[in-house]
């Protein structure tokens, strides 16, 4: 069996088990309701967790994503509010401005040789200086659009509620498992992480794979704006803090390698229904501090990365292909 | 794509294509120049289609300078590539794949965390509607490492098959994306003997199918068996380019190392001192893979040299002494006291030292002055908190300055900005302060100019008559044949000979080291 696939197994029988533990203590967190829910309070966290497997997949990080997220939402908010643009008119600029701002920070890590940790945390200084330079303080937003689109949901049997940012997420998510898994792109994703010189001597466009990766995970970041700006139907400079690390978290437990080259984008969702179930949990207890939710996250991710240790370094049996004659 | 099962009925055995046939990719008069250093000087070589064609040469002889050439990694300064007749031009490796020139590199440069299908078919997969058509590359790259006789899961992880394995795999990428040439830069250095076999088998596939071969190794019985020509470089002149079933192991030693066998008599006299008692015994030492094992007793007042080519285990037994690299078998004693030494810092209390072949790596501390850099194992082995008080470093640093004669205009400059000879001549002063009773030095002229070599050699001939132990490894034999009262030869990791007195001349030397007597058994 690949071995990249048992740290993913570990993160789903885990999953499942600490659901089970749940609903044998609550009953009702066993419904379409909560899963509803689930998917709709970390769509944002989603689409940013989905750029960053493959910013991670690729051997590099991305510390800008949250802020990234926060300025998104500052600018549709200004956008549409001040600026009286139409939202969808709004989105599109996003997406461009986050775009742009990911190409160069791809082309600053790649022809610059400077470490992409740095690169991402000077692109979340600005990011984060430039959303609090647009506006300071929270703007609300007030649209038809918006009203109309937190009120469309597919009613799921059981009453639960699949909205329509939920639905952005999943579709990112079968996106990117597609791009990870089924294109040369990917292939090139995970060749970068694996031995950039290698590929580079096998002919992988390392320039433009580069770029692309820090293009992919800032406009998906730009994505998980618009999906926050919805969520919450306003535009916020500090929102979304620390949104990186929670994503970093996310993938990490979703059994990719940190140094890059092994990983799956179907473990980041796991990753980050992890994290969702242990605060729906916290809710439904109701007596535990939300900051639970990151020390049971930080035992976690001490967990998977002892996990992988173990499987990666421990000294895997070679196959011989040629027995002694 | 050409259909599997031609793949090796092209081509009508290697030999009678091998014979006068026009080159498939010629070098002519290739210079490479770095800074004042000529790497190559108007080097001619030519890979005819359906050869093996070995190339040699010792370390600093251009090998590697050439290939890079070859292969488009370094542009020459002087000189033309020939591919099929017409002149060319590589920009990079890149591209003198795409032209037909596959190289494979003895750390195979793959994805060991792709499958071996992915990392035969990585930028050319198969794709409909933007999707890679996975089912059709496992099935072609299945039929691909049939045709290389492995039959393998081709989905598995590159990096869970053996070295064997994955070089296999090298080879086919390199083949199939290139397919005039192959160049094999040392492919079995890592690889144990069956799996030599497996690899020669599929060479010997490959040169009947037509292609080129370029093979680097530093094992001679490996370039009877399976090269046709071979090339020798020196110091970055050709040697010649000869027919293998014209040469003797003796003669391509000769040609490599420049040892004329009738002038080996005539140089400086063999060193003949009188020997202490034995000060170091190392009984049965090896590491597998690495040294087999080795019984050597060093007396005070005695040099040992140790010959052998690149690659025949000397830098691997004096790394074992030292403890660098841990002997998994063999006990060592010194002054009849059994010791272990599982660390350099043991070996540095047990009053060894060692001066390891490449200096700027391993050796020297750029950015130190050379006082620093002198003082730096005996303030070790005091320990950090017994720190030598200044004046004393001072006089330390400035009596062995002085006793070496090391040329610096201040005991502060840093070390850096020293001549190769006088670097060298740090290090010998770092240990000597130390006051060892066992110097392990390796190559202690290479990369230090002419006249400074025969000073390293007096002061070696100087610290065995002030009674030292010294093992001293080199490639240049006349010098080891200056300084030492016994020599050992290392062939294929192993301790062949052990030479005294009379026998140990040049041509003893490069006999030893050739293998004349077995060599034919020896063939794999």
């Amino acid at each position: 069996m690949n071995r990249a696939l048992r740290p993913l197994l570990a993160t789903t029988a885990i999953f499942l088990l600490a659901y089970i533990a749940a609903v044998l203590q609550y009953p009702s967190m066993l419904s379409t309701r909560v899963l509803g829910n689930f998917l709709t309070d970390n769509a944002f966290l989603g689409i940013a967790a989905v750029g960053m497997t493959f910013v991670i997949l690729s051997g590099g990080i991305d510390l800008s994503v949250g802020a990234v997220i926060g300025f998104s939402t500052v600018l549709i908010a200004t956008l549409i509010m001040w600026a009286g643009l139409h939202p969808l008119l709004a989105f599109a600029i996003t997406l461009v401005i986050s775009a742009a701002f990911g190409a160069v920070m791809g082309a600053a890590i790649h022809y610059l040789k400077v470490p992409s940790f740095i690169v991402t945390l000077a692109g979340m200084f600005l990011a984060r200086g430039g959303a609090s330079v647009l506006s300071p303080d929270s703007i609300g937003i007030k649209h038809d659009l918006y009203t109309n689109i937190s009120r469309s949901y597919i009613l799921l049997p059981g009453g639960g509620r699949l909205t329509v940012i939920a639905m952005i997420m999943l579709a990112v998510f079968v996106l990117g498992i597609i791009l990870a898994h089924r294109t040369r792109f990917g292939s090139y994703v995970y060749a970068l992480g694996g031995n950039e010189t290698s590929a580079a001597l096998m002919g992988v466009p390392v320039a433009r794979t580069t770029i692309l990766v820090y293009t992919l995970s800032s406009t998906l970041a730009g994505i998980a704006g618009i999906v926050f700006s919805l969520y919450t139907s306003a535009g916020y400079s500090l929102s979304a803090l620390g949104v990186e690390l929670d994503a970093i978290a996310a993938v990490v437990i979703g059994g990719t390698l940190l140094t890059g080259g092994y990983g799956f984008v179907a473990g980041t969702f796991i990753g980050v229904m992890l994290q969702g179930l242990v605060q729906t949990y916290i809710v439904f207890d109701g007596t535990l501090s939300s900051w639970w939710t990151k020390i049971v996250i930080g035992g976690l991710l001490f967990l998977f990365i002892l996990l992988q240790r173990l499987v990666f370094s421990a000294s895997s049996p070679r196959k011989k292909a040629f027995r002694k004659s | 794509m050409q259909s599997k099962a031609e793949l090796w009925q092209a081509g009508n055995g290697g030999q009678d294509m091998a014979d006068g046939e026009t080159p498939v990719l010629e070098a002519r008069g290739i210079t490479k120049i770095f800074g004042q250093h000529r790497a190559l000087d108007g080097v001619d070589f030519a890979v005819r289609p359906g050869e093996v064609h070995a190339l040699l040469g010792e370390n600093g002889a251009g090998k590697s300078t050439l290939i890079k050439i070859l292969t488009g990694a370094y542009q020459p300064d002087g000189g033309e590539i020939v591919l099929e007749g017409a002149p060319i031009r590589f920009t990079d490796p890149l591209n003198a794949q795409g032209a037909g020139i596959g190289t494979v590199y003895q750390e195979v440069n793959l994805l060991p965390n792709r499958s071996v299908a992915e990392n035969l078919f990585l930028g050319r997969q198969p794709t409909r509607f933007g999707l890679v058509q996975r089912k059709a590359i496992v099935t072609e790259a299945t039929a691909l490492m049939a045709a290389y006789g492995l039959d393998i899961d081709v989905r598995a992880e590159l990096g869970s098959f053996s070295v064997a394995v994955q070089q296999i795999v090298a080879i086919a990428r390199a083949v199939e994306l290139s397919g005039k040439v192959l160049v094999l830069d040392e492919p079995t250095a890592s690889l144990d003997r069956n799996e030599v076999e497996k690899l020669f088998e599929v060479v010997a596939k490959l040169k009947a199918r037509g292609l080129g071969i370029i093979f680097i190794t530093h094992f001679l019985d490996q370039v009877f068996a399976l090269a046709d020509r071979v090339t020798i470089l020196r110091n970055g002149q050709l040697i010649g380019t000869r027919d293998l079933r014209e040469l003797t192991a003796t003669e391509v030693v000769r040609m490599m190392l420049g040892k004329d066998l009738a002038y080996g008599h005539s140089t400086l006299p063999v060193a003949e001192a009188a020997k202490g008692p034995v000060k170091v015994t190392f009984t049965g030492l090896g590491r597998a893979g690495r040294v087999a094992p080795f019984t050597l007793s060093l007396h005070e007042g005695e040099v040992v040299g140790v010959a052998g080519l690149l690659g025949s285990g000397r830098t691997e037994m004096a790394r074992l002494m030292f403890g660098v690299d841990t002997a998994d078998e063999g006990e060592i004693m010194v002054s009849g006291k059994p010791l272990k030494i599982r660390n350099p810092a043991q070996a540095v209390m047990a009053g060894f030292g060692f001066c390891p072949e490449d200096r700027k790596l391993d050796g020297i501390f750029g950015e130190l002055s050379v006082r620093e850099n002198i003082i730096i194992a005996l303030q070790a082995k005091l320990g950090w908190f017994r720190a030598l008080h200044r004046d004393e470093q001072d006089e330390i640093a400035g009596r062995y300055a002085d006793d070496l004669d090391i040329r610096a205009a201040s005991h502060d400059m840093p070390v850096k900005l020293l001549s190769g000879g006088n670097q060298q001549k740090v290090i010998l002063a770092r240990w000597l302060a130390n006051d060892p009773t066992f110097l392990i030095l390796d190559e202690p002229t290479r990369g230090i100019d002419v006249g400074a070599h025969a000073e390293i050699v007096r002061t070696i001939n100087r610290l065995r008559e002030e009674g030292l132990a010294l093992l001293v490894i080199s490639s240049e034999l006349d010098e080891v044949v200056a300084y030492s009262n016994r020599v050992v030869v290392m062939r294929d990791r192993q301790m062949v000979a052990e030479l005294h007195g009379a026998d140990i001349t040049p041509a003893v030397i490069v006999a030893a080291i050739a293998d004349n007597t077995g060599s034919a058994e020896a063939r794999i």
